[in-house]
């Protein structure tokens, strides 16, 4: 139970951060790294402000708006500057974590001691008794669910459609007499706005921030993204964002069981790696599957036409 | 009224493999006209285009809209004003996006996008009856994502997403160059009574010379970064397919092709 439990508070805040990478990878079509930086700089500041005895809510539109910032200036290297996407995210990477440090002061900021969004006196008030073991997980699925109905909403309006267009034909939105460079920035700053949020979560359900966190963010944000709309994305039920949400789920799933049985706490990465990989191939074939079943069924009604 | 003063346009310029591509040339085009355009691969009418767009600069002249100089504007500021269909079907519509998703974005052109929702409910309707115009049974089938459609219907969505809002001119840049002969035609015939309701100010690229004849109040052959053939009015209804082709020939074999 205490597993499951933690798979579930786990995998919904990295959905959050997935859903910023979604924008990115799947919207945008731009492979962004800056993730690995932002992820751990809501960390940072979300522990540095909490452990100065600001109040922890206020942490969370502190750290989106830490994200906007970083996604901007990867876009304006990108853009403005010319760097290749992927070089631009990596410039950006680097430089957070050199800015993580700074905030956070060193390297390791345990808060132990202090109140966050998940235990404060406020909460303790709503849950009692019973659910207190799920106290942590209501409250993730509640910030969950409301960044993901944000960025469903915000999907329909123009902006959101402008964001679309641009990754799926840059010359439609020029035709449109927009700057596709500043649709792009948006977009960037956005999903890190996302990801710095999680991370902000991430920190104060761990309660700790560590330099060394933001490791690998992007794998699992991309493995997160591609499991669920390899699995969810073709159910017709559910929109992206939610296939994207259960797909960080399956994903952490996988993780805890892969540690579970055998191996150490240690090898997280390579576990993160090696089911990444393993999630990419296996999601190619989903695909293929899903195309020879359509031409199965095209060939079936030409006979049968015949 | 558009209005191309002296411009000068030089590929690679400095380099050994410099090019002149239009050396002082000039084009006054009035409000409304409609300018079909030929001429052979180089002779510069896609170039022309896209100086008229900002797609590419200028080195030296300027470009006029109505007086107004327009020469350093920025190409997307341009587009506010500009509706381009392009040879490539899928450079006109977002083919992830649906044909109602894609209308509701070029509707919206010229104005801001903020975070107003994108498809209003009291539009669609009269998206349907733009649909119903094409005579394609699209109407039927707004919730179609763009990509799964024929080139010849997504060309026709990005002739009506060009031509939605108010616009100085209209760019078609081989427009039906990609589609089969009987699609060319219904695209064709779209076009022109597109054209003729809004009284847009046209300029057609194309390698059609019967379209070149067929359609259009004034036609321009382009060789070597000059108008070589400029016909409007009677001179241009007196034209044939025979008369162009004949010139074109002369200078094909003046080039030694």
């Amino acid at each position: 139970m205490a597993l499951v439990i933690s798979v579930l508070e786990q995998g919904m805040i990295y959905a959050i951060m997935a859903l910023g990478m979604y924008i990115t990878y799947k919207i945008l079509d731009f492979p962004d790294m800056t993730v690995d930086g932002s992820f751990p700089l809501g960390a940072a500041i979300s522990t540095v402000l909490i452990s100065n005895g600001v109040n922890a809510y206020l942490t969370l539109p502190i750290s989106f708006l830490a994200g906007l910032l970083a996604g901007t200036l990867t876009g304006l290297i990108h853009v403005r500057l010319k760097v290749r996407d992927i070089l631009a995210s990596i410039i950006m990477m680097t430089a957070l974590y050199s800015v993580n440090l700074r905030i956070a002061g060193r390297a390791n900021l345990p808060i132990y001691n202090y109140d966050n969004v998940f235990d404060n006196a406020f909460t303790d008030k709503i849950f009692s008794g019973g659910l207190k073991t799920v106290q942590t997980l209501i409250i993730i699925a509640a910030f969950m669910l409301i960044m993901k109905c944000l960025l469903d909403q915000y999907l329909k309006t123009k902006s959101g459609y402008l964001l679309k267009a641009v990754g799926d034909n840059e010359t439609i939105v020029t035709s449109m007499g927009i700057d596709k460079g500043k649709v792009k920035i948006l977009g960037l700053a956005i999903a890190n706005g996302f990801v710095c949020f999680s991370g902000s979560l991430y920190a104060q359900q761990q309660r700790y921030f560590d330099a060394s966190m933001g490791v690998g963010t992007a794998v699992i944000g991309l493995a997160s993204v591609i499991i669920g709309l390899s699995l969810f994305g073709r159910l017709n039920l559910l929109n992206y964002s939610f296939a994207v949400v259960l797909g960080s789920i399956v994903y952490r799933g996988c993780v805890a069981l892969a540690i579970r049985f055998g191996l150490q706490a240690t090898d997280l990465k390579l576990v993160t790696a090696a089911l990444f990989l393993l999630i990419i191939v296996v999601s190619r074939q989903i695909e293929k599957n899903g195309q020879r079943k359509v031409q199965k069924n095209l060939g079936t009604a030409k006979e049968e036409e015949a | 009224m558009i209005e191309l003063n002296h411009i000068h346009k030089y590929y690679n310029p400095g380099a050994v493999t410099q090019m002149c591509l239009f050396e002082d040339f000039s084009l006054k085009i009035e409000k409304g006209q409609f300018i079909s355009i030929v001429g052979s691969n180089g002779s510069g009418k896609t170039s022309l285009l896209n100086i008229i767009c900002g797609s590419i600069p200028v080195d030296q002249g300027s470009i006029l809209i109505d007086g107004r100089d327009i020469t350093g504007m920025k190409e997307y500021v341009r587009h506010q004003k500009i509706g381009r269909v392009y040879q490539d079907p899928s450079k006109g519509t977002c083919a992830n996006m649906t044909i109602l998703e894609n209308m509701a974005l070029a509707d919206n052109k010229g104005k801001p996008y903020g975070l107003g929702r994108s498809v209003r409910r009291s539009r669609i309707d009269s998206y349907k009856e733009m649909l119903s115009g094409l005579n394609l049974g699209l109407e039927d089938k707004i919730h179609t994502r763009v990509g799964s459609l024929s080139g010849g219907q997504r060309q026709a969505v990005a002739l009506l997403m060009a031509t939605m809002t108010p616009i100085e001119m209209l760019i078609l840049d081989e427009h039906t160059a990609a589609l089969d002969p009987k699609t060319a035609e219904v695209i064709m015939e779209l076009t022109e009574k597109i054209v003729r309701e809004k009284k847009l100010t046209t300029m057609m690229v194309t390698h059609n010379l019967r379209y070149a004849v067929e359609y259009g109040d004034r036609l321009l052959m382009m060789h070597q970064g000059e108008a070589i053939i400029d016909a409007s009015g009677d001179e241009k209804r007196a034209l044939t397919v025979e008369d162009i082709m004949g010139t074109f020939n002369k200078i094909s074999v003046e080039c030694g092709n």
